[in-house]
């Protein structure tokens, strides 16, 4: 059992320059915030960030765009009414972007986190996002290859955690964060409550704690 | 007469079958909402991770920022809601188990072809989100759009000029003026709103 219970500084003191970054969430509900303000803090540059949007409003994601961490976005949605820092930096240049599908992204981390090489997907066949990309006709239906998408760290936001690493999430917060968990080298929740093993059903249990590093614990 | 907005909104909540499970996209195909009621046991799905979504909380003090739509709109939970992850989400529809989305389009061709997620203009930001998961995940899938654009260009077209989201995916086409089924021998009027078959065909090339 090696979890470790912490403040955010510390869960997110291994990043380095040039990590690629999951980072849960779906607009705000799930978004780490506590361990992206450490992250800036922290101020480990040239990342690149997945996550299905590219930060909403002055918070959050689009705090650690704002602070020039940030070298290129892999995400679904990058555009939205109060997108207004990442169409800043993207219009200036300052930024990489790359669309992915909402549901290959996800396919693409689990992928990762579960070990297989690549996988053929029927999202996105004869669009502009499937473009180079090798396809290949299984069973009269075509599809497309698509690799998975490891991070060096996932930072994710849970309900609850044991000391043991299991976590539990709250309704559509719920979202990234369990595929987020499986495909990164470092796994850091940040989690409303910590409680102690037998503290949680685990019946209930989403995340299992094999997959989670960190615990930090910030109340919602 | 044609359609108003909510009026399309009501033949699309007739036609979509009882007991169905339907995911909603976001702007207009959410509005089809309103128009189901709870005895025809359709179940909505949220890509976000939730199926047994609930309409918007009656006031703004009792939304849940844990608890949102694809448009990130606070919603409500239903009796017999369950939620799962981002993966379980689009597995359950690429995978063939949701029978009905209904989705806008900038265009649709013949052939069920359909383009809504980017207009390809130089220098606007791409963004895709689910749209090109639902289009080839759903078992049938609605457009919901106006028949022309503001310019009185037809929107129902042979093929597309914007960048495509799904080939060959769309099965019904709900405009303002005219219901369209697409099928295996092109597209086929269902149902008109204060128009006539002659009159769209002198209008419309894919008829």
């Amino acid at each position: 059992m090696s979890v470790l219970v912490c403040g955010a500084a510390e869960a997110v003191a291994a990043v380095r320059d040039g990590d690629t970054v999951l980072v849960g969430g779906f607009g705000l509900a799930g978004m780490p915030f506590a361990l992206i303000d450490a992250l800036i803090d922290h101020g480990a540059g040239e990342l690149t960030v997945v996550s299905n949007n590219a930060g909403n409003g002055d918070t959050g994601l689009a705090a650690l765009l704002a602070a020039g961490r940030v070298r290129k976005v892999i995400c679904s949605f990058p555009r939205q009414s109060d997108s207004y820092v990442f169409d800043g930096l993207y219009r200036a240049g300052r930024i990489d972007l790359e669309v992915v599908p909402q549901g290959t992204l996800a396919e693409r981390m689990r992928a990762a986190g579960a070990g297989i090489g690549a996988f053929y997907c029927p999202t996105g066949v004869g669009t502009p996002l499937a473009a180079g990309k090798e396809t290949r006709r299984i069973d009269g239906r075509d599809y497309v290859l698509e690799y998975p998408i490891r991070g060096d760290v996932a930072l994710i936001r849970a309900h609850v955690g044991d000391r043991a690493g299991n976590l539990v999430y709250r309704k559509t917060a719920r979202n990234f964060g369990p595929v987020m968990a499986t495909a990164a080298a470092l796994t850091v929740a940040e989690v409303g409550r910590v409680v102690e093993p037998g503290g949680l059903d685990p019946e209930a249990v989403v995340t299992p704690g094999i997959y989670v590093n960190r615990l930090v614990e910030v109340a919602a | 007469m044609t359609l108003t907005r909510d009026e399309m909104a009501r033949v699309v909540a007739r036609d979509i079958p009882d007991g169905s499970y339907v995911n909603l996209g976001i702007g207009q195909p959410t509005t089809v909402a309103a128009h189901l009621t709870p005895e025809r046991g359709i179940v909505l799905h949220t890509e976000n991770g939730m199926l047994g979504m609930g309409p918007p909380p009656a006031s703004a003090d009792l939304a849940d920022p844990d608890l949102i739509n694809a448009g990130k709109q606070p919603v409500t939970e239903l009796p017999g809601a369950a939620y799962f992850h981002h993966a379980d989400s689009f597995a359950m529809m690429r995978g063939g188990h949701l029978d009905v989305c209904v989705l806008g389009a900038f265009q649709v061709s013949a052939a069920g072809d359909l383009a809504n997620w980017h207009t390809g203009e130089p220098g606007a930001i791409p963004a895709v989100g689910g749209a090109m998961d639902l289009a080839i995940g759903a078992k049938q899938v609605y457009v919901m759009m106006t028949l022309f654009t503001r310019e009185g260009e037809p929107k129902l077209v042979p093929s597309c000029t914007y960048p495509l989201t799904g080939l060959a995916c769309v099965s019904r086409v709900y405009t303002e003026h005219a219901v369209f089924h697409v099928t295996p021998h092109g597209v086929v009027v269902a149902e008109t709103f204060g128009t006539t078959i002659d009159e769209l065909r002198d209008r419309l090339a894919v008829l």
